[in-house]
């Protein structure tokens, strides 16, 4: 994963309270067996409509999406976390988030910046009223900046250090597999194994 | 102080804990499916990883799946595609599968406790937000997305951050016609689909210890719904009966082992949930949806609510837009809203119960001229059982179409969709917009509500088919 210190890009304005990830990414296109190609698919049942967000010209070429409350409930397809890097975003701004869809970005690095609805709002006016103006996302210092605009988000201390590390998960888990050996050795007798496998009878 | 349920199965599975990293917990069961697990398996072969433990993983086909000529060819070569790549990720890694045609093959989240591998005390992951259906066992149970998937599949092991907790208390008799399902649309509506988020959730109280372990399942399943992490129900006489004696219960001593431990896992008196809802079950009655959410729901014998009278703006906006998707108008009575089409089956209601309770009522009438109704087992098991019940007969009898087990209608990613503009009583979980096809309009309902539904096309309950209401 690249390493995530600070991105500076223009941003898009999305006025919409729960955007489950049905409606980033629906499920016909989640056939691809690839992380690749999700991007026609992002706000898909949407994009038909030339007046949706992300089809108005002065906010081309966004990669910071400012989200409304509870963005990415529902469904843990990671497919949405790939349609949005594949367009092209590289951190999502909202007050509140799904929780499968929070841990899903960490994991891809996709950026997940948490501030108040009232910063939203804030900022939801500002990019309409500059949608040119570039803004700086700094993970290090934790802070969103433009001209004129300031504000701190929060994101929990152990994701910020993996994102700015640039780590692998899985690299980082198998440095304790002493652990797992240790407790794969104390697991008592009868807990279920799927192999060999036992079926039941017809009646 | 004493420990919750949650606290407890949580404690048990801690590999390794250390000071501003998260919980490094174990895995259990591992259940995987077509959909979220293809890149994972990508990412193994890319690193030159294996899985870790086969043991504890197992796979079945179910999103993508058809639901008629399941013998034939997957006619989606996109979808064929993704179907044989996870027959050819279980060969080359040497995980147990059970394929379309496979008796034991059905939705992931039926099979496990089928098979009795869903025990009590165990940590169940999957690439699927309705793992939380596992949680009705006593289990922690919670969707994963696909890089957890390949974590898992690597170590056996989760990272995970220790949630809060929280307690539904769910007291009272349900009155006749009242369901499982009716209690947990009452739950997300009266505390909305965020209101669970960064909890642990157990559900507790007479209500929730008279259900069966399918009823339990059905309010487990919903715990993603309102955003919990997980939804738990603490194991008892019930959960055992339901285990013993199925393929992979434990036997002889390891059962009587088994027991012992599980036993132990109830919340200790002095214990302190974080947070607590009180749901008075006595004063509930079948609930269905008018919204784009789970939680935009109204008790069937309500009407649209008007936007106007909601305090928040964004819940003013969100449900402005939402009536505005399903062409619905504020004031209209619920029972007066037409349906084309009936969905029974999902992890949520495809379990045999759901099957019985619906045959139940549609037995001895018909389904309404302008309605098709779908009947989908949640595995195939559950539709040789329906089938030596005679259930498939009253089902066909009535005029609706009787499936192959799989997910079908819940998601519109198979061939079972809804077209744009048509409107579904179903009993699945989410009525997003577009969740069961493009421009679908969907009304979650109970499987009771699903029956009458059919018969007289518009949303109805059993007592309105009697003329008892």
């Amino acid at each position: 994963m690249d390493a995530f210190t600070t991105h500076t890009g223009t941003a898009l304005p999305l006025r919409r309270s729960n955007v489950d990830t049905d409606q980033i990414i629906p499920a016909v296109y989640l056939k691809r067996v690839t992380k690749t190609g999700f991007e026609d698919g992002l706000f898909a049942a949407w994009r038909n409509d030339p007046n949706f967000v992300l089809n108005l010209p002065q906010y081309a070429g966004a990669t910071i999406l400012v989200a409304g409350p509870d963005f990415g409930t529902g469904s843990s397809r990671e497919h949405a976390v790939w349609a949005l890097q594949n367009y092209g975003f590289k951190v999502v701004i909202g007050s509140r988030f799904g929780d499968i869809f929070r841990g899903n970005s960490g994991k891809a690095g996709l950026l997940i910046a948490v501030v108040d609805q009232k910063i939203i709002e804030e900022l939801w006016d500002f990019v309409e009223e500059h949608p040119a103006a570039p803004i700086t996302v700094d993970l290090v210092e934790r802070q969103i900046t433009a001209e004129g605009f300031r504000a701190e988000f929060e994101i929990d201390d152990y994701t910020r250090w993996r994102l700015i590390e640039g780590l692998d998960d899985i690299g980082l888990t198998l440095r304790h597999v002493d652990h797992i050996d240790a407790f794969e050795r104390n697991q008592p007798a009868y807990k279920p194994k799927t192999l060999p496998a036992k079926v039941a009878n017809v009646d | 102080m004493g420990k919750t349920l949650s606290e407890k199965v949580w404690d048990h599975h801690v590999v390794r804990t250390a000071e501003g990293e998260p919980d490094l917990l174990f895995i259990d069961l591992h259940l995987v499916h077509e959909v979220t697990s293809p890149q994972a398996f990508d990412g193994l072969r890319q690193a030159g990883r294996q899985v870790r433990r086969p043991d504890l993983t197992l796979a079945t086909e179910d999103h993508n799946t058809p639901t008629l000529d399941i013998h034939r060819p997957i006619a989606d070569p996109v979808s064929r595609t993704q179907v044989e790549t996870l027959r050819k990720n279980a060969s080359e890694f040497g995980i147990r599968i059970h394929s379309l045609g496979d008796l034991d093959q059905g939705i992931v989240h039926i099979i496990g406790p089928q098979l009795g591998l869903t025990q009590p005390g165990l940590t169940v992951v999957c690439g699927d937000s309705h793992t939380s259906t596992h949680g009705a066992f006593g289990a922690l149970a919670f969707g994963i997305g696909t890089s957890e998937v390949e974590h898992v599949l690597a170590t056996q092991t989760l990272p995970q951050a220790r949630p809060k907790t929280m307690a539904v208390n769910v007291n009272g008799q349900l009155p006749v016609g009242v369901t499982a399902k009716d209690i947990v649309l009452a739950l997300i509506a009266k505390v909305g689909t965020g209101g669970g988020q960064g909890y642990i959730v157990e559900y507790r109280g007479s209500t929730i210890e008279a259900l069966s372990m399918e009823g339990r399942m059905t309010i487990c399943n919903m715990s993603i719904e309102w955003g919990a992490k997980a939804g738990m129900i603490a194991p008892d006489e019930t959960t055992f009966a339901y285990i013993k004696g199925r393929p992979h219960a434990p036997q002889g001593a390891d059962w009587d082992a088994a027991v012992a431990y599980w036993e132990t896992l109830r919340t200790d008196s002095d214990a302190v949930f974080d947070a607590e809802v009180d749901l008075d079950a006595d004063k509930l009655t079948p609930f269905v949806t008018w919204g784009t959410n789970p939680g935009q729901g109204v008790p069937l014998a309500a009407a649209v609510p008007d936007p106007e009278t909601f305090a928040e703006e964004s819940d003013r906006t969100a449900a402005t837009k939402a009536l505005e998707y399903m062409a619905l108008k504020p004031g209209q009575k619920m029972r007066d809203i037409r349906v084309d089409t009936v969905f029974l089956g999902s992890c949520t209601n495809g379990r045999i119960e759901d099957l019985r309770a619906a045959a139940g009522v549609i037995k001895g009438h018909h389904v309404a001229e302008s309605v098709r109704m779908l009947v989908v087992p949640g595995s195939t098991r559950v539709r040789l059982q329906a089938e030596s019940e005679g259930l498939d007969l009253i089902f066909k009898d009535a005029g609706a179409e009787w499936r192959a087990a799989g997910c079908s209608m819940c998601l519109g990613m198979n061939p079972d969709q809804l077209s744009p503009g048509e409107r579904s009583a179903s009993t699945s979980n989410r009525n997003f917009e577009g969740r069961q096809g493009r421009g679908g309009r969907t009304h979650l309902v109970s499987p009771l509500v699903a029956a009458a539904t059919a018969v007289t096309g518009t949303l109805s309950s059993p007592a309105d088919l009697s003329g008892t209401r």
